[in-house]
């Protein structure tokens, strides 16, 4: 049984679509990541997926209940951390995950085993009595994915879980996403604009401007663009061009860093290109495809130019 | 939309699906869950109260200057009438439990933008409790507040009798009423900026127009009337009538209360039309909290 499930699911902010015709499946255990720019469209899903915004159009069932018919049941089964902070910062981290057990109807002995299973889980166990408001921003967010996980939840969604993280608290981040879903065997589904975390995904999917452009692991979708990136610096860029596009007939683009080219083996490509070319070249750096590729490939941009600041859910309940 | 989830998720049913229960196992359940909630949310408000008193000294200084500065001055200017702070005193507790129940309100404002309140709504709930649970907690908020100002009774006159505890039961019916009345302002309302302006223009008339500030009898018609259609008229009325001590409502022998042709209504009656609209308000606002996503 699949642990998302979405068909043909859309949202309309009056005239204005946020997310259009949106398919999807994800397998139970999987990583997913849904990868986009801001303001794609991401936010206004897992409003959806998670029953806190009302699809306009179309069906979609999480952990195998119905969004629209059975909310309920859907929320009961998901676990949920927002990208805006959503603790109270006058309790302390236990009073929080305590508040979050009574609101899930979690017995009592029972939520108290699991706080402190989560805690542990979280590196938050010493300063568990600590008020919320002393927290740094790693350490809350670890807060809010332990409250995410105290009922168990079949699905974690997490909206943009390490925007605004220092990398090696979004290192520690992923390192806990990873042992949870080998410890609970737990879907997560996460978005995120950081490509770099796209490809910590078992599978992503991509969208743009509200739609699905393209989904699979980060393997498939890099092998779709295929080639690899050859970059190089040159004494004459405009005389290089025109002898890589004759002797190889390979297009180039130039910019101010130097020609860029794109080839299937880019390792094996090099020796020749240097041997060909008559100018003198200074540096030579081969990349193979990212998903930032992948994304120019679907979309016609990059990520960072597709990128329109920040949206959130809660801007998204303020349209509405 | 229409409610087909009749099946209530315990929390075993959380970490496995179970057969759905009969029908009343269920019910009760379900009521269990939903008393649960209303009272980790009346906890939460509480324990913040609790912690946080340098809020609850600046939540008390208002009131208290309205009662001690102001009112001493206009008693001593007011010669011969020497009750006038007694008979301040109901105006200033609720002005004590206004701005914390009406916080609430805002607190719904704002976190639809973040805050704990979305992590409530993505529970298993339903929107009905949540909401009356925040409104039990933001009624017990001001009446903490309320009852900080009312063991300065002493110092205005007012003879700490068991009455007072009346007196208090009141007060939260009052807060319980006001934070209704201002999460449906925050429902109905979606813009932060828009819900402060709205809030800052009905709340000092509000006051005023109550007969918290001087006896709402013998007034000229037009300023009459309009204490007669405000509902905190008759909660300051029901308070000023519980109050010990025989100073309060009487004002030099003038109607202290709403009046209309004579008659005033009884304290249980104007206790009832408070609770009455603070139902309402509270069912207006769910059902609005309901259907707004």
């Amino acid at each position: 049984m699949s642990a998302v499930r979405a068909e043909g699911l859309s949202k309309l902010y009056g005239e204005q679509p946020a997310v259009v015709g949106l398919d999807l499946e994800v397998a139970a255990g999987e990583i997913f990541g849904f990868l986009g720019p801001n303001g794609a469209g991401k936010s206004t899903t897992i409003g959806m997926l998670s029953t806190l915004v009302r699809p306009t159009l179309g069906r979609a069932w999480v952990a195998g209940h119905d969004v629209l018919r059975e909310p309920r049941a859907v929320r009961g089964r998901i676990g949920l951390v927002f990208q805006e902070p959503s603790l109270d910062e006058e309790l302390t981290a236990r009073e929080n995950l305590w508040f979050q057990a009574e609101l899930f109807g979690i017995a009592r002995a029972d939520a108290r085993q699991r706080i402190a299973a989560l805690l542990d889980l979280v590196d938050l166990t010493e300063r568990q009595e600590s008020l919320v408001r002393t927290f740094s921003g790693g350490m809350r967010r670890r807060l809010e994915i332990a409250r995410g996980l105290l009922h168990a939840p079949r699905v974690l969604f997490l909206d943009e879980p390490t925007t605004g993280l220092d990398p090696q608290t979004r290192a520690s981040i992923w390192e806990h996403l990873r042992r949870l879903r080998q410890e609970r065997d737990i879907t997560v589904f996460m978005t995120t604009h950081h490509l770099e975390e796209a490809e910590n995904c078992d599978r992503i999917a991509i969208m743009d401007d509200g739609e699905l452009v393209a989904q699979g692991t980060p393997e498939e979708l890099k092998a779709v663009v295929g080639d690899d990136l050859v970059t190089l610096r040159t004494g004459d860029d405009q005389a290089a061009a025109a002898a890589v596009r004759e002797s190889f007939g390979v297009p180039t683009e130039a910019d101010g860093a130097g020609l860029r080219l794109r080839v299937p083996d880019g390792a094996a490509f090099v020796p020749r290109l240097c041997a060909g070319l008559t100018v003198p070249v200074h540096t030579v750096t081969v990349t193979p495809p990212t998903l930032d590729d992948v994304f120019l490939h679907y979309t016609g941009r990059t990520i960072r130019e597709a990128d329109d600041g920040p949206v959130s859910l809660a801007d998204l309940a303020a349209r509405r | 939309m229409p409610r087909t989830d009749t099946s209530y998720e315990s929390a075993a049913a959380l970490a496995d699906p179970l057969p759905p229960a009969e029908p009343t196992a269920t019910n009760s359940r379900r009521l269990a869950q939903e008393l649960r909630t209303v009272r980790i949310l009346w906890r939460r408000e509480t324990i913040r109260f609790a912690r946080n008193r340098l809020r609850v000294a600046m939540g008390l200084l208002t009131p208290l200057m309205f009662l001690l500065i102001l009112g001493t001055g206009l008693q001593s200017a007011a010669d011969g009438f020497d009750q006038y702070r007694a008979f301040l005193f109901p105006g200033v507790l609720l002005m004590a439990l206004q701005a914390p129940a009406i916080a609430v309100g805002a607190s719904i404002v704002w976190d639809r933008q973040s805050g704990f309140l979305r992590q409530v709504l993505a529970a298993p709930l339903s929107r009905g409790s949540i909401l009356i649970g925040i409104c039990l907690g933001g009624a017990t908020s001001g009446a903490l507040y309320s009852a900080c100002v009312l063991t300065t009774a002493g110092v205005v006159n007012v003879p700490y009798a068991p009455s007072l505890l009346l007196v208090l039961l009141e007060l939260a019916l009052v807060s319980f009423a006001f934070t209704a009345f201002g999460v449906v302002a925050a429902v109905a309302i979606t813009r932060p900026e828009t819900f402060q302006i709205v809030i800052g223009l009905a709340m000092m008339p509000m006051l005023f127009l109550s007969g918290a500030m001087f006896p709402a009898g013998g007034l000229p018609g037009w300023l009459g009337a309009a204490v007669l259609l405000n509902p905190l008229s008759y909660g300051v009325d029901a308070i000023r009538r519980t109050m010990p001590g025989d100073g309060v409502v009487s004002y030099g022998g003038r109607v202290t209360g709403p009046e209309r042709f004579g008659w005033t209504p009884p304290v249980l009656l104007e206790i009832g039309l408070i609770a009455f609209l603070a139902l309402l308000a509270v069912g207006v606002a769910s059902r609005h909290f309901a259907r707004s996503r």
